[in-house]
């Protein structure tokens, strides 16, 4: 049994099926990868398990450590120990990056603050009265976004396209965090259509619309790299009238 | 002149209502005065800078000099406020900055105890040529406002001078809030303001603020961050006209509206010169999606998150 499992999950919106009939485990303490190609559903699931807010009127459950979260709302599910990351990180203009990576912290001190932001590659004594606005890059947004994340200790990490937008240092340094997820035991289900980070993963998932296509070791899904697809019933990029078509 | 027992009483007793802000305001390097009601309850003078202080029935009318080519290393504190719960204090104010000066003012305003406060004033600040004043005002009111808030200012930033200005609310309700500045730029000067006010329950905030850059290359950036809830009100009215070749200008106004508070701003650009430029940037409504989600994802919970984000948006 997994830590997080989703049972017959479907997700209508605006009339398109976006999840269908999903039935999925994510072990405990393991690195995933969602891969597939885009509108294959990988953010819609992120976001459905956060419960972000027009991802909640969903068939099917949602379980954490067996119980069902579906009624939970985002803060609800953040405090039992699921985030997320986005693949572009929000400004907030004026907040400081303390106030900001401290917002969700176990412990607030700005030892732990100074802490986070080291493990990120980021040199407190810069960043850590500047604001989380357009005067850090993206890479450096992405930076203080995941050291928000380890500070709040989570057991599950949604991280969509952890690589988008970063150069190959902070790339490294988000490996680094991947690894330091593992170490403390917490599950990380990361979305990516980079070989280079399907590398870190331990298990996969191929997605394809709405539906999991295949799943298992790394290695088993890394062809879908070879054309950007694996042999299935559906265009890359489907409409809605072939969904409903496939679905019917 | 010293100070009474009574004065020295009642300094230390405005003072202790700036919390920590008031501890700063030690030294004999330190510029400092102190204004409860119509009476100087406390000030030190530090050289290079002059301030004489006349009493009114109602308040205080103050000439302060900031002498030529004085650079002073340390803040001055302007402390203006009233301990009763009621009553009137107006502040009539000329500044002048000369040549090649610099002066950054901190001017803290509180009234903790305020019911029905009103607090005037009337300032006329002239910064001459090669000088920089800042002039920073922040607010402590009581918990429910009671306080009425009229500050009119005008300003002339004369030739490669420098204004910067800051209007916060760092404690307690709005009240009433109602103030106008005039400024009119020299070339290459350099004019920065900015208001910082967060509205609660009946809360009126009026921002009125004119800016002409008359000479070359002078530049000026105008910004208001307000959020609103409950039944307040918030009114921004940013006027800019760049009337010289090289003149540029920003007006950027940011309002969060939550509940049943309203909020409506008024841009004016204005560009009289075929080299001068001038942008606008305004955003009203609800706190931004993404950045709710993003706290909430941390396990904020929405008035927390919500908090968060306007803590940062008024600095």
């Amino acid at each position: 049994m997994g830590v997080l499992e989703l049972k017959n999950v479907s997700l209508t919106l605006g009339g398109k099926r976006v999840l269908s009939d999903l039935t999925v485990d994510f072990w405990d303490g393991h690195i995933h990868a969602l891969v597939g190609p885009n509108g294959a559903g990988k953010s819609t699931l992120a976001n459905t398990i956060m419960g972000l807010p027009g991802y909640t009127d969903i068939t099917g459950d949602i379980l954490l450590d067996g119980e069902r979260i579906n009624d939970l709302t985002v803060d609800e599910r953040a405090r039992r120990g699921i985030t997320l990351s986005w693949q572009e990180p929000a400004r907030f203009e004026g907040l400081r990056v303390d106030r900001f990576v401290l917002a969700g912290a176990k412990d607030k001190s700005t030892e732990t603050a100074r802490h986070v932001l080291e493990r990120v590659g980021l040199d407190p004594d810069r960043y850590l009265k500047r604001a989380v606005d357009r005067t850090l890059s993206g890479g450096e947004r992405k930076r203080v976004e995941l050291a928000s994340i380890l500070s709040m200790e989570p057991r599950i990490v949604l991280m969509d396209e952890p690589d988008s937008g970063i150069d190959v240092e902070a790339l490294n340094r988000i490996f680094d965090a991947l690894a330091d997820f593992k170490d403390r035991g917490a599950t990380v289900i990361m979305i990516t259509h980079s070989q280079e980070v399907l590398k870190h993963a331990e298990h996969a998932f191929l997605m394809c619309c709405g539906s999991i296509l295949d799943k298992g070791a790394v290695g088993r899904i890394d062809d879908y790299f070879g054309d950007h697809c694996m042999p299935c019933d559906h265009a890359n990029q489907p409409d809605e009238d072939e969904l409903k078509g496939d679905l019917a | 002149m010293s100070p009474t027992q009574q004065q020295v009483e009642t300094a230390r007793e405005l003072l202790a209502s700036l919390g920590e802000i008031g501890g700063h305001i030690k030294g004999d390097d330190i510029a400092h005065l102190e204004i409860h009601g119509n009476e100087v309850v406390g000030a030190h003078l530090v050289p290079g800078l002059d301030v004489d202080v006349d009493q009114i029935d109602d308040g205080i009318e103050a000439h302060i000099r900031v002498r030529k080519g004085t650079r002073l290393a340390k803040p001055v504190h302007l402390c203006f406020g009233m301990l009763p719960e009621e009553g009137l204090q107006h502040i009539v104010m000329d500044v002048e900055a000369e040549e090649d000066s610099y002066a950054s003012v901190q001017a803290h305003c509180t009234f903790p105890n305020a019911v029905a406060i009103t607090h005037k004033m009337d300032a006329v600040v002239r910064i001459a040529p090669g000088a920089t004043y800042e002039y920073f005002e922040r607010h402590l009111h009581g918990k429910e406002g009671g306080v009425i808030v009229v500050p009119k200012t005008k300003v002339h930033v004369g030739e490669g001078a420098r204004f910067k200005t800051e209007f916060e609310l760092i404690k307690g309700q709005a009240g009433e809030i109602d103030f106008e500045y005039d400024v009119d730029c020299d070339a290459h000067s350099l004019l920065d303001m900015i208001a910082r006010i967060w509205g609660r329950g009946h809360d009126k905030i009026t921002i009125r603020e004119v800016a002409r850059l008359n000479g070359e290359e002078a530049t000026a950036v105008l910004q208001s961050h307000i959020a609103v809830k409950d039944d307040a009100v918030a009114d921004v009215y940013n006027s800019l006209a760049a009337n010289a070749a090289g003149a540029r200008g920003h007006v950027d106004c940011k309002e969060i509206v939550q509940g049943a508070a309203v909020a409506r701003a008024v841009p004016v650009v204005e560009v009289n010169h075929p080299r001068a430029h001038i942008t606008h940037e305004a955003a009203i409504g609800s706190v931004d999606s993404r950045q709710l989600q993003t706290l909430m994802a941390r396990g904020l919970d929405e008035e927390a998150a919500t908090d968060l984000i306007i803590e940062g948006l008024l600095g």
